[in-house]
């Protein structure tokens, strides 16, 4: 039956500044060189629900619209020859429209009737009217690059006549039956099989298939379970989502034949998962255990780490990438990226933890680039501004503070961003006394989902994050997160865990119900699943979409027989949607029925076993490379200008304000301090409650451009970055107090280009592997060296770009995200200068180590000296740092890292109206070394002046006082008594202010 | 003598009740966190507690505009008896009770008429809408405390540095009539200040374009009071952006947060009623 539609137009009153039009007005005018003139906004509701005239008025006037803002317009819609063109942004069918839903709950409420899940009534759209005539070109680029994306919106434009054309409602017919796939066929046929389906398989997994098919026990079995000989598409497409390189990790886990070219020398890797970054924690954990520490809990090998914090509760901790989404739509890639995550420690164990906080690391192209865009291509200003505005909408819609984070521009990054999203997480260490990060499942436990309904988005998500995007991308990789859907969810989770309504619980990610599911099952050894139960955005899937589909906010509960009425009626009474699809069995099988016919029956020893090894071959040898001469007599006043001006550099205030970093009023040190809120700080601090100032510290440590010279030093340089930016705040080593908890845990992210050596394809394939296995090295070396664990992870293996023959790669990047237990947040330390008089230390040494740093990029230089972590040197640095601060000494403490000493001195007047009087020696080194080189380990730390002598005594040759700080709001800075930098303070910060425009 | 009792509400994306409880227990009283599906089935009743509290967050994603859906069920929702929430809500006030709310409460309580309510008829007198920035922003903010003290909340406050932490924190008023009207009774109780003190319209001093530079209003009987900034995210000195410098200066500086005087100062007032 057809419902009469009514469209209602909300319009801001004359007397109302238009600030979202503004926007558009000017960002055209900027970004894209056209003049709207003045633009005008409008919202319309356009709603398929039967209501009477005195309701549709009631509803557009008393729901809708503000009484204070809005004039209101039913069916005839605002027309106004002053306006000669407008552009209308409706959603396409299916995609989320969290406003329409609202909407609908709010008609609910008017009309006091209850809300049905299964129906969209209210469609939102927004309508912008503008002054000039502009052509259908000139409207395009304003609805594409500015206001919408071809992916998710349908756009109408032209001249307004007061029509609307377009309904985003979804028609499709129900197509319920399976169908089977010939895979008796040759190895060519196999090879275009898994290219036709878009299953990311090669010719060895496909044959892999083939042989379990061919067996003659399993065609017995099938036959008696009543499938046919063939496999099912649910079975191939279960298959292909099970083995894709986002679950399976296959280059993690290949057989690497590495050469050294250099020295000769050949190693076989087996697994760098297994060889390094797993036995490193497995080292790690035995050295802490002989200390007496044994914090570490689970590791690797549910959604997220788990670590102890005290007998009641337990830290837990992931980061994850989604960089193919946010390359496709940047604000749907990062908002599913961010909730998608949040999801990780909410399902980790029982489930239900408390999310903390978010963390998000970003790597773009420059706002600024001006070369060629490829077809599909973003360019990297509106990449950035999607995905802050993603992430911005992820964490403050539900009410989880950004609390750290870094930007890191290299146009590299322009084909695919790298969009990294973390959340930390707390819950009881037990409920009702079991482990609360056990995952206990017997035969007979029902399968509940919980939350969205399921739609075509994301279908064939993981496998798509492991192939390059082309033209031929499909577009139900895009989907939109649904904050509120999820903060409902999350909140109804905690009180029933609490209630023991939930055995335990996970997260339906990547590959949707066939990765939850089918990774749960191997705990009890089997499920049943009825698909026709799960609850459906709208008809039209087939049952393998249902089972593949990674629509978001949605997580699988195990729940015993006898309790499940009692957890939906729970569930109800939080809005949450809930639905028993199935069981767990002892089986061994993954049984998959629609009604009862049966879709899928696969040995799960096979499913998850069964996937053959790769083998890949790796080649290193060292680049030559050149110390390059800088010309003419440097004019420090300038460069030091341009260097706090430069992007890499500069502040991020602009998007670090749109994150509401200390929602939950835990927040302790926050990513801006000082009196004005400008000093940029090297971690983030956060209090675990109210009740105590137990805490924890946030940092990351990224430095993609060090692997240009050496990726061993990149990534051992990155390590050493995150712990100096723990360490800068006050906090401690797992092992500084005897006794006493003081647990780390850290994410491994590694994002690299395609590795896979193909002699036309992928000719430098085999440097590009050796830089990977380099990583994983220095990965290994440091964290079995600080006793620092590895407790969670994540690759992302095809970072690369490719349209019309040119491939756009990022650079090998690795990402440490750590986290460190601080027993008393109130002995933390801020970067920024506090006092006039205090003294100033540098602490550590400066090499000349100017290779792949800021400084050289200014000249277009590359150099060769990549900054070296020596370890032994920093770990007995931090040992001191650790000590003064446990005496009080330390009045502030700032990290030394991208343009060097310079830069962190000018960044530690930032804090006040204060300056610093400074007096280095050259030791040997040239001036500029001394000011910019970017060696590791270091620190500029303030002292008062009346425990110069304890500082001295503890520090020794490993600090040097270099200056006092002074109330002349200026930087002077001479070495060996030639005054090199004299500049005011208020320059400096407005320069580096000024560099990210955004 | 019995504790003052304070009622958090939560649920449907609100997000601040955690820090807006542990306000009331740091100051003495008890406070529970009660999602308002109870007390729409009506299995709690806010007649049971002294103080109601509407805290931050985004209910309903803010769609249709801050605490729109919200205070429209608040309005119109009925409840298991039949009654709608805000029929209880005024009777709530009636018996002299007290209702605060913050930044998306804040923005509930006004669209709900509560607020300034010069005219006496509960009728939506002002509206908090988009920043003139165009954009959510976090930033901390001084904001000076009206001359003439009405509601209780903020006896004890001169000047008070808080975090404002939203999008659409920009007060307008229905008409010149309504804004004369608060500005003469001085339910404008809490403006946007310089570190002087004084009002200001400046970006950021004044983060989102607010008339009359207003940070936070009240009713004639200062019952009901509502701001945009948080205060219950200032319980500590260490959510100070400058606890350093102001620890460096001085040694004996309290390690409590302005904040938390709000908090005291109503149970205070309840308590020697």
């Amino acid at each position: 039956m057809n419902s009469t539609m009514n469209h209602i137009q909300l319009l801001l009153q004359k007397n109302i500044r238009d600030v979202a039009a503004e926007q558009v007005q000017n960002e055209a005018k900027k970004y894209l060189n056209i003049d709207t003139g003045k633009v005008k906004s409008g919202k319309i509701f356009s709603v398929l629900y039967d209501m009477n005239p005195e309701q549709v008025q009631a509803f557009a006037r008393q729901t809708l619209a503000d009484p204070i803002l809005h004039e209101v317009y039913i069916n005839q819609l605002y027309r106004d020859d002053y306006y000669h063109s407008y552009i209308l942004i409706s959603k396409l069918p299916g995609v989320t429209d969290d406003e329409g839903v609202s909407a609908q709950k709010a008609l609910c409420d008017l009309l006091n009737i209850a809300f049905d899940y299964s129906k969209q009534w209210i469609f939102t759209r927004d309508i912008y009217y503008l002054e000039n005539h502009l052509s259908e070109k000139q409207l395009h680029r304003i609805a594409e690059d500015l206001l919408g994306n071809p992916l998710i919106n349908h756009f109408e434009y032209g001249k307004f006549e007061g029509r609307i054309l377009y309904m985003p409602t979804v028609d499709m017919q129900s197509d319920t039956t399976s169908k089977t796939i010939d895979i008796f066929v040759d190895d060519a046929t196999l090879v275009k099989l898994s290219k036709d389906y878009l299953l990311a398989l090669d010719l060895n997994e496909m044959k892999a298939i083939q042989n379990y098919y061919k067996d003659i026990k399993v065609k017995s079995i099938r036959l008696v379970n009543g499938l046919p000989e063939l496999p099912t598409d649910t079975e191939i497409e279960v298959l292909a989502q099970t083995w894709s390189e986002h679950c399976k990790h296959k280059e993690f886990n290949a057989l690497i034949e590495y050469k050294d070219l250099d020295t000769g020398e050949v190693k076989t890797i087996d697994s760098l998962f297994k060889t390094y970054i797993r036995r490193s924690t497995d080292v790690v954990k035995n050295n802490l255990e002989e200390m007496g520490h044994r914090w570490l809990l689970k590791v690797f090998s549910d959604n997220a780490g788990v670590v102890r914090i005290d007998d009641q509760r337990v830290f837990i901790w992931k980061v994850e990438t989604h960089n193919s989404p946010s390359a496709l739509d940047p604000y749907g890639g990062a908002l599913t990226g961010i909730v998608g995550v949040n999801r990780d420690p909410l399902g980790t164990g029982i489930g239900g933890g408390k999310l903390l906080f978010n963390t998000d690391v970003l790597c773009f192209g420059s706002p600024y680039y001006k070369g060629k865009l490829l077809p599909g291509q973003l360019h990297p200003r509106r990449i950035m501004s999607g995905v802050v505005k993603g992430i911005e909408d992820g964490g403050n819609k539900s009410g989880i503070p950004t609390v750290n984070g870094s930007i890191i521009f290299d146009d590299r990054f322009r084909g695919k961003p790298l969009v990294f999203c973390g959340t930390g997480a707390v819950m009881p260490a037990s409920y009702q006394g079991v482990d609360s990060w056990t995952k206990p499942i017997v035969p007979g436990d029902r399968i509940i989902m919980a939350g969205g309904r399921v739609g075509k988005d994301g279908i064939h998500g993981a496998t798509f994050s492991s192939l390059e995007i082309d033209e031929h991308s499909p577009r139900s990789a895009v989907q939109i997160g649904s904050p509120i859907t999820q903060k409902n969810m999350s909140d109804f989770m905690e009180q029933a865990v609490k209630k023991g309504l939930i055995k335990c619980s996970t997260d339906n990610g990547a590959g949707g119900l066939s990765s939850s599911i089918g990774e749960l099952a191997t705990i009890s050894n089997g499920a049943v699943i009825q698909l026709d139960r799960v609850p459906l955005k709208y008809s039209g899937l087939k049952p393998w979409e249902i089972f593949v589909s990674e629509s978001q906010e949605r997580m699988s509960f195990v729940v015993r027989p006898g309790d499940v009425d009692e957890l939906m009626a729970m569930a109800a009474d939080f809005e949450v949607e809930t639905t028993d699809i199935g069981y767990f069995t002892g089986e061994g099988y993954l049984d998959i029925r629609f009604g009862d016919e049966k879709m899928a029956y696969l040995d799960l020893d096979f499913l998850h076993n069964g996937v053959p090894g790769k083998s890949m071959q790796a080649e290193w040898q060292t680049p030559k490379l050149k110390v390059p001469k800088i010309p003419g007599k440097p004019d420090h006043n300038q460069i030091i200008l341009k260097l706090l001006n430069s992007l890499n550099i500069c502040s991020r205030e602009p998007v670090i304000r749109r994150y509401d970093h200390e929602v939950k009023g835990k927040t302790i040190v926050k990513p801006l301090m000082g009196g004005n809120g400008f000093a940029p700080q090297d971690a983030g601090v956060m209090r675990l409650g109210f009740d105590s100032f137990m805490g924890i510290a946030i940092s990351n440590g990224i430095l993609p451009r060090y692997g240009d010279i050496d990726a061993y030093q990149m990534s051992a340089g990155s390590f050493d970055e995150a712990v100096r930016g723990i360490i800068a705040v006050g906090g401690l080593l797992p092992d500084s107090i005897k006794g006493q908890n003081i647990f780390w845990s850290v994410n491994d992210n590694f994002c690299v280009p395609d590795s896979l050596y193909h002699p036309q394809n992928n000719p430098d394939g085999k440097y590009k592997l050796a830089q990977l296995v380099r990583m994983n090295e220095a990965l290994f070396d440091m964290a079995t060296f600080f006793n620092i664990p590895m407790t969670s992870g994540k690759d992302s293996m095809k970072n690369d770009f490719i349209k019309e023959g040119v491939k756009i790669s990022v650079p090998p990047t690795i990402l440490y995200s750590m986290v460190a237990q601080i027993p008393d947040v109130r002995k933390t330390l801020t970067a920024e200068f506090k006092k006039p008089g205090d003294k100033i230390y540098l602490v550590g040494k400066t090499y000349d180590e100017l290779g792949a740093s800021e400084f050289y990029k200014l000249f277009n230089e590359l150099g060769a000296n990549v900054p070296v972590v020596r370890k032994e040197d920093g770990l007995r640095i931090y040992r001191k740092m650790i000590k003064a601060n446990e005496q009080n000494l330390l009045l502030s403490a700032h990290d030394l890292s991208d343009g060097g000493l310079a830069v962190a001195l000018a960044e530690s007047a930032f804090g006040g109206n204060l300056g610093a009087e400074i007096h280095l020696a050259a030791n040997g080194l040239k001036d500029y070394a001394v000011l910019y080189s970017e060696s590791h380990s270091r620190f500029i730390v303030t002292i008062a002046e009346e425990n110069n002598e304890a500082f001295g005594r503890l520090f020794g040759d490993d600090a040097q006082v270099i200056g006092t700080v002074s109330d002349s709001g200026k930087l002077v800075v001479h070495i060996d008594n030639k005054k090199l930098i004299d500049i005011e303070v208020e320059k400096l910060l407005s320069a580096w202010r000024s560099g990210l425009e955004f | 003598m019995t504790k003052v009792r304070a009622l958090v509400v939560t649920g449907y994306g609100i997000n601040c009740e955690e820090e807006m409880a542990a306000a009331y227990h740091l100051a003495g009283a008890e406070a529970d966190i009660v999602h308002l599906h109870e007390v729409f089935s009506e299995r709690i009743s806010i007649h049971d507690y002294d103080l109601l509290n509407f805290p931050g967050g985004f209910a309903f994603g803010d769609d249709l505009g801050s605490a729109k859906v919200l205070s429209n069920k608040f309005k119109y929702k009925k409840m298991a008896s039949g009654k709608s929430f805000i029929d209880d809500l005024h009777k709530f006030l009636s018996d002299k009770k007290y209702v605060m709310g913050v930044c998306n409460g804040f923005q509930a309580l006004v669209k709900m008429g509560l607020i300034p309510n010069v005219m006496g008829n509960y009728e939506q007198e002002t509206t908090l809408t988009h920043n003139n920035s165009g954009r959510f922003e976090d930033r901390w903010v001084t904001c000076k405390a009206n001359e003439k003290l009405i509601t209780p909340f903020l006896k004890s406050i001169d000047l008070i540095d808080l975090p404002v932490r939203h999008g659409e924190g920009k007060l307008i008023f229905k008409d010149q009539e309504i804004r004369t009207l608060v500005e003469k009774k001085n339910l404008n109780c809490l403006s946007y200040a310089g570190k002087d003190g004084h009002p200001t319209d400046e970006y950021p001093v004044n983060p989102n374009g607010s008339e009359l530079n207003c940070a936070g209003l009240c009713d004639e009987s200062g019952h009901v009071f509502g701001l945009m900034p948080h205060p219950e995210a200032f319980l500590s000195l260490y959510n100070h952006p400058d606890w350093g410098r102001m620890k460096r200066v001085n040694t004996h500086i309290s390690e409590e947060g302005q904040g938390l005087e709000i908090f005291k100062n109503i149970i205070k007032h309840i308590m020697e009623k």
